[in-house]
């Protein structure tokens, strides 16, 4: 029984971490059958600056009261700043998915760190670096299970405009496969 | 038939909550973090035969919300700290005036344009006193998003049965959080409308003073009468007769005063043998939860008070609790706003300690926690 999953998504502004929290709720609750929080915090500016975005999963039935992350199962991490900042409520044996060409300092701690760079693979692979938060997406699916690959896909399809939606799949299974294959190692 | 869940924002579902029960009118000046229920507003009233307009600044809109609802149509307006100090004049206005209509507050830090993105819930006392002179106040406070939907539409109930406007204040964080809910079809939820005058336009008094809440008849249906934020008579036509201003004064006073319990909900959880009483609204009526859930996990007795009414004041069900329990802890996002209330009411019958916390950051249930374990 799941009484309290907790996943942060940190960046800057503009990088898509609060939207990548409402696909990540709208796949556990909506599409799926949990039940979900999901909240936010930012500064003023619309781009830049520290962006996070947390989401609770609980099972069905289950309340969840406090809204904002208190010890942390997953956490991604797009900037060093972030990271930085952000890294330490994660809880023993957590995962810290981090972009490694930007998050270069790696914090230490009783967690799991998984590697990959999101953004360039987003800009290389896929050719859109809008899509890193996506690929993320579908690399937390894989990492956690809290949710699964029918239910995140359906959340972001839901959420994308028809002109994107072959995009987004493919930012989507992108971050699947290369979970699958760095889950091997933990 | 199954119900219709929807992931929704708190302010999202404060916009469906006001369109639920019936509002045609929205008159706003847009401000974090509150945007959301104008944004929503302004798409969807037209669809429906609504007017939506966006004032020159706060005042304005306080006024025309006002003549909206004075047409006959249910009028909101949405703010924020900075814009709520300026609806307070013409707040006033609709008090004196009996005007219905909702004022949605999503409290942001302060003083002054203070933080707009960080939760604060240091306008309760200003939802109280904001205006001058004594006057009735119903302020509501949810604290889910599913709560933000249905206390709206509880908003809009009690301002038309009263006659009077009403606030609901809730903060950033549930005004911008995300929670599965269901909405309610037609039907599912009670909707008031106000009494209309079943008189002739010549026989009719606005501020009929054998009736507690007289009828209010819309502008444009041929009942014309005065408007004025000067005491009145029945008529609505300023007085100077002494008696006629006190017997007003006091029966504005008076709806609210009669009708507490009809006005006054709370949400209790652990109540009955609570040994350790918390007493938290919105976001951080949250954390207590988690608090007290914690703390029963452990043996502890702690059970909280949650108000989502908070102005008329929960006196009833705080003094109760100040009978049961050696302290009552409240948490609050401001410097001591309910907590001298709370003070009030328990009159020396049990402890009264306040958290307070005014940095932009949710107080947090280990905060509330540690102060649990001290006293148990």
């Amino acid at each position: 029984m799941i009484e309290r999953y907790e996943i942060r998504f940190s960046g800057s502004g503009g990088q898509g971490m609060i939207l990548a929290g409402i696909i990540m709720a709208e796949a556990a609750s909506i599409y799926g059958t949990k039940n979900a929080a999901q909240s936010q915090s930012y500064g003023p500016e619309s781009r830049g600056g520290a962006s996070r975005a947390e989401v609770i999963i609980a099972d069905a039935g289950i309340d969840i009261d406090y809204p904002k992350a208190t010890s942390i199962d997953c956490m991604l991490a797009l900037t060093q700043t972030a990271c930085t900042s952000y890294y330490s409520d994660i809880k023993k044996d957590g995962i810290l998915l981090i972009d490694e060409d930007e998050v270069t300092d790696i914090p230490e701690g009783d967690f799991k760190v998984v590697k990959y760079p999101i953004l360039r693979a987003a800009r290389e692979e896929i050719g859109k670096s809008i899509v890193g938060n996506i690929i993320s997406l579908g690399m937390i699916t894989e990492l956690t299970g809290i949710v699964t690959r029918e239910e995140i896909e359906q959340a972001v399809l839901s959420r994308v405009p028809k002109p994107f939606l072959e995009l987004n799949k493919s930012a989507l299974a992108l971050g699947f496969e290369k979970a699958a294959e760095l889950k091997k190692a933990l | 038939m199954a119900a219709k869940k929807k992931l929704m924002q708190g302010n999202e579902a404060c916009a469906a909550g006001a369109l639920y029960a019936g509002c045609k009118f929205y008159a706003g000046y847009p401000i974090t973090p509150s945007t959301e229920v104008a944004e929503i507003m302004s798409v969807e009233l037209p669809k429906i035969g609504g007017k939506f307009i966006q004032m020159e600044d706060e005042i304005a809109s306080m006024a025309a919300t006002i003549g909206g609802s004075l047409a006959g149509l249910k009028s909101l307006t949405a703010t924020s700290g900075p814009g709520f100090s300026l609806k307070q004049e013409a707040l006033g206005y609709a008090c004196i005036t009996e005007v219905p209509c909702v004022i949605i507050n999503v409290m942001r830090g302060g003083p002054s344009t203070g933080y707009p993105t960080g939760p604060s819930q240091s306008d309760i006392m200003q939802a109280k006193w904001g205006t001058h002179g004594d006057h009735p106040v119903i302020a509501l406070t949810p604290a889910y998003v599913q709560e933000i939907l249905d206390e709206t539409v509880r908003a809009f109930n009690l301002s038309e049965k009263y006659r009077t406007p009403v606030i609901v204040l809730f903060d950033e964080i549930v005004g911008h959080m995300r929670e599965p809910i269901t909405i309610p079809e037609p039907g599912d939820l009670e909707v008031v409308d106000r009494e209309k005058p079943d008189c002739t336009p010549e026989e009719y008094k606005p501020y009929d003073d054998t009736k507690l809440i007289a009828p209010l008849a819309p502008f444009g249906d041929g009942y014309r009468f005065h408007v004025t934020g000067l005491n009145h008579s029945e008529d609505g036509f300023p007085t100077n007769n002494s008696e006629m201003i006190d017997k007003n004064n006091r029966r504005i006073m008076q709806k609210i005063d009669d009708n507490i319990d009809d006005i006054c909900k709370n949400d209790e959880s652990n109540l009955e043998d609570a040994e350790i009483g918390l007493f938290a609204v919105g976001s951080t009526s949250r954390s207590a939860k988690f608090s007290v859930n914690a703390a029963r996990e452990k043996g502890i007795k702690a059970g909280l008070l949650r108000p989502l009414t908070i102005w008329p004041f929960p006196d009833k069900a705080v003094s109760e609790l100040a009978e049961k329990c050696k302290v009552i802890i409240v948490p609050e996002l401001n410097l001591g706003q309910m907590v001298n209330e709370v003070k009030r009411v328990a009159a020396g019958r049990c402890e009264v300690i306040g958290i307070h916390r005014v940095d932009g950051e949710p107080i947090k249930p280990a905060q509330i926690t540690e102060l649990i374990e001290k006293y148990s």
